[in-house]
């Protein structure tokens, strides 16, 4: 009896069930602000992936929790450390980028600034003695406990992120296929890299607030390497990583509310769970002498 | 290090309007001549061959005439104007190593990147416009022959049919001048000589001025309209008979040279000294 443990609330009746995820405003909070959250981090995602700056996307997600221990310690709204760090961090990345000296340097160079970031959080928060009442929240957020306030902040933000996004959609998907040609072209290309790591750093601060440091980098990264996996239309991409995003967001919140599992744990098992069928399948396919099938023409 | 200077062959017809014009110029980098005294023209329609050495300054020339380089000393002029003002009518396609594998981009996004890619703002989907950019992608595709392939991801396709879809690129926007630097590096022998047909092609079907950076003349001497020979810090423009020949290229490199024709037609440049910087050629 496994199932009947884990999913203590589920009257496995699939109408009351969804009438009780919608029953209290905690819940409803969350799924406004999960599905806000998936779509922002389903559109600078697929940008992330196809700039392949996964790497420093995780370092900026690993920013926001030193950034987070630091306002505590400091006394300060917790907002401004995420910000500040996060802000900090996509300006440094950017530098990281810029000097571009090779591929390995690069990425030797994050790797050095995430392993400071995760010190300086865990040096923060043990000279903190006072109740931080956890490494947990600030790692795995508090979904279950967004307020309405934050619902809207939380969309200001997102609108502003994408809208970023939307306007520079073109010159930065050139300056991340093509920077050479697209600099000639007139494309501001560095300006663009520095720019779309702040908008990422604005994300991740944002969002970290509520689905903690951890659970944003698996929104931002597993969807749109699915999506990359599945199709290499640019406008069909963005739009599957934003829907595969909005389905292990709201199946998260949804398995996590009826279970004793928390949501970080359900959201990144789908969407990792998705990914892998999808590298398997793609697998099959192109053995298959088929490997147009996902084209299209 | 001057300049050799050779006539250029009178032609019958109407006179050609200049594409590039380098007066005395010269460019610097890190405190290092590259070359100076540099004084070439290249008309419209032209189809050039910039040549020479590792190290000798072909790539530096060709983003000098995109007005990413300064010149040190002399003019440069494109169709008139200077270097910076004229981007809009050049094509350019750099000096790289093909997209590997995972690349998951399709050719004719990249084809289409050349048209709008620098634009703002979202395209507005059926729009008038979108359908114009998409009409004149499929053109240009189909004007490089890759009509085939242009669908697939480009990491996935041949060397051959990468620069086949990236020369597309160039030429989206009806530029009047097309720079391509070392397109013929990574392929075959059939390869290199179908793409210099290509070019040759285009030139006189668009009536575009081409200058074609590369490593050997033989794959595109049958095509070529006129050579750019830099070596020894100076340059010599003139058509291919007039350039590779033992007199011209010893006086360029201030040291003996022989050119030897095989039985084919094929040139041999033979006692040409290597540039004292090898590896600088990737900044040079």
């Amino acid at each position: 009896m496994v199932e009947a443990a884990v999913f203590q609330q589920l009257s496995w009746n699939p109408l009351t069930d969804l009438h009780e995820l919608f029953a209290y405003p905690f819940m409803v909070n969350a799924l406004e602000a999960g599905t806000i959250v998936a779509v922002m981090a389903g559109v600078t995602g697929w940008f992330m992936v196809l700039r392949r700056q996964t790497f420093a996307g995780h370092t900026l997600s690993v920013i926001a929790f030193p950034g987070a221990a630091a306002a505590s310690l400091a006394g300060l709204p917790l907002a401004v450390g995420y910000f500040g760090f996060c802000g900090l961090g996509a300006v440094a990345l950017a530098g990281i980028a810029g000097s571009r000296r090779s591929l390995s340097a690069e990425s030797a160079a994050i790797g050095s600034l995430q392993a400071l970031a995760l010190a300086l959080g865990f040096l923060f928060v043990s000279l903190y003695h006072g109740v931080l009442n956890g490494l947990d929240s600030l790692l795995f957020g508090t979904f279950l406990g967004i307020t309405e306030r934050q619902v809207g902040v939380l969309l200001a933000v997102a609108a502003a992120a994408v809208t970023l996004v939307g306007i520079a959609a073109r010159p930065l998907f050139f300056a991340s296929v093509d920077p050479d040609v697209a600099r000639a072209g007139g494309v501001p290309v560095s300006l663009l890299g520095l720019g779309f790591l702040l908008v990422l750093g604005l994300s991740v601060a944002e969002t970290s607030q509520i689905t903690g440091a951890l659970l944003v980098f698996a929104l931002l990264v597993t969807p749109a390497a699915t999506a990359h996996q599945l199709t290499s239309r640019p406008a069909l991409g963005i739009a599957l990583s934003v829907l595969l995003a909005l389905v292990v967001t709201w199946l998260g919140l949804a398995l996590a509310y009826f279970s004793i599992y928390p949501v970080g744990f359900f959201v990144t098992s789908l969407s990792f769970g998705l990914y892998v069928l999808v590298r398997v399948g793609r697998g099959f396919a192109s053995r298959a002498a088929a490997p147009l099938a996902l084209e299209g023409a | 290090m001057t300049a050799v200077p050779v006539p250029r062959k009178p032609e019958a017809g109407t006179p050609t309007a200049t594409a590039v014009a380098l007066d005395q110029a010269a460019i610097r980098l890190g405190g290092r001549t590259i070359w100076s005294d540099v004084s070439v023209t290249v008309a419209e329609g032209d189809f050039v061959a910039v040549l020479g050495p590792n190290g000798a300054g072909k790539s530096t020339m060709i983003k000098a005439i995109l007005g990413l380089l300064p010149l040190a000393a002399g003019t440069l002029s494109v169709f008139g104007d200077s270097a910076g003002e004229a981007k809009g009518r050049i094509g350019y396609l750099p000096q790289r190593h093909g997209f590997d594998s995972a690349t998951r981009i399709r050719g004719v996004d990249l084809v289409q990147l050349g048209l709008d890619g620098a634009r703002w703002g979202l395209p507005v989907p059926g729009s008038p416009a979108r359908r114009r950019d998409a009409d004149r992608v499929a053109e240009v595709v189909d004007l490089v022959g890759a009509s085939g392939y242009a669908r697939q991801p480009i990491g996935q396709l041949s060397g051959g049919e990468q620069q086949r879809l990236l020369i597309a690129q160039a030429l989206v926007r009806r530029p009047k001048l097309l720079l391509l630097d070392e397109p013929l590096d990574s392929l075959d022998l059939p390869n290199q000589a179908a793409v210099a047909a290509l070019v040759r092609h285009i030139c006189e079907e668009e009536g575009v001025a081409v200058l074609l950076v590369a490593h050997d003349i033989n794959p595109i001497l049958s095509y070529l309209d006129r050579v750019i020979y830099l070596a020894g810090g100076g340059a010599i423009e003139g058509s291919p008979e007039e350039v590779i020949t033992s007199e011209t290229l010893s006086l360029l490199y201030g040291a003996p040279i022989e050119v030897l024709r095989a039985s084919d037609g094929r040139l041999v440049v033979v006692g040409q000294p290597e540039a004292p910087f090898v590896h600088g050629d990737r900044h040079g």
